[in-house]
């Protein structure tokens, strides 16, 4: 049995300098909503916006820099594999969001 | 034997490429796994969002939810992602001992994460706001619940993993079920951070 590492398309191994950076950036990007829900200094929406943009650029890193995933042909279908789950999800979790609330609206 | 020997040696080419198409095809299949994954997660999300502000007179997010002692919980995980992602270099270099290290860390760091989890279920169960409280504490057990036995099932792969690498070495089964173990955990930490986001921090606002 070989010893060597083995090669396998879409699941690149990534350097010690990219989990160093995704580390410090996933850290930074914990940090703000805490603070922000912690300190209670923005008015509502802001927080909210905050926390959800935080929360989406930290999903970035993480499938950047501990995934690997990115444009090259190595990734690709995981990355199509990722868009069509986003989309599916978008129809049923927008779908079924928007239908209770106008449900819970005309029940008012 | 001249025919003899390039025959074997074609033969064996062939099982070197098959094998390489065979770890794809098996890191590939995973990832398809956890897109499905990643659909069981929104509808418990989704589910959440309909229903997390059905409190039946009960508690609400903000009397419930300790944000420091949630702060430790995210950095648990954060910290076994990046060790995790350590395993992997180790493992590129082929450092059998490094391997051995960094699983055990991440183990004990993924372990230290159920432990508060299930610290904290226990006291609100404990002070009768358990899932049968109202809808939104069911939907919030469900979703949380479903996050926490994920990694649960994450760490008894892992210890299987550890044991597998100590007794039968670096083989290339061994770094192939490393690598798809390694994209479970990393997964388990992005559906984290939707849980702190949208359960934990959007509750106490």
């Amino acid at each position: 049995m070989s010893q060597a590492f083995i090669d396998s398309t879409g699941a690149s191994i990534g350097s010690l300098k990219s989990y160093g950076a995704g580390f410090v950036l996933s850290l930074v990007l914990t940090a703000i909503p805490f603070v922000l829900v912690m300190s209670g200094t923005l008015s509502y929406p802001l927080t909210l916006a905050g926390i959800f943009s935080a929360g989406i650029v930290q999903i970035l890193v993480h499938l950047h820099y501990f995934l690997h995933l990115d444009t090259s042909s190595a990734a690709r279908w995981n990355v199509l594999a990722l868009i069509f789950t986003l989309v599916i999800m978008a129809l049923f979790v927008g779908g079924t969001i928007w239908i209770m609330y106008d449900l819970y609206y005309r029940m008012m | 034997m001249i025919t003899t020997d390039a025959s074997t040696i074609d033969i064996a080419c062939r099982e070197e490429v098959e094998h390489a198409d065979t770890v794809a095809i098996q890191t590939f299949g995973f990832w398809i796994y956890l897109m499905s994954d990643l659909i069981l997660f929104a509808t418990l999300f989704t589910t959440f969002v309909v229903l997390g502000g059905a409190y039946a007179g009960g508690p609400t997010g903000k009397e419930l939810f300790d944000l420091p002692y949630l702060l430790g919980e995210t950095l648990f995980l954060l910290f076994s992602s990046v060790t995790c992602g350590l395993v992997l270099l180790a493992l590129h270099d082929g450092k059998k001992k490094w391997v051995l290290i960094g699983l055990a860390v991440t183990f004990l760091l993924g372990l230290g994460f159920v432990s508060m989890e299930i610290n904290e279920f226990h006291g609100m169960i404990a002070a009768g706001h358990g899932p049968d409280r109202s809808a939104f504490l069911s939907s919030f057990f469900t979703l949380v619940g479903t996050h926490g036995i994920h990694v649960t099932f994450g760490l008894i792969w892992m210890a299987v993993v550890i044991a597998q690498v100590a007794v039968k070495g670096l083989t290339s089964p061994v770094q192939s079920r490393l690598m798809r173990l390694s994209m479970f955990w990393h997964f388990l930490d992005i559906i984290w951070i939707g849980i702190f986001s949208i359960v934990y921090l959007t509750g106490v606002v």
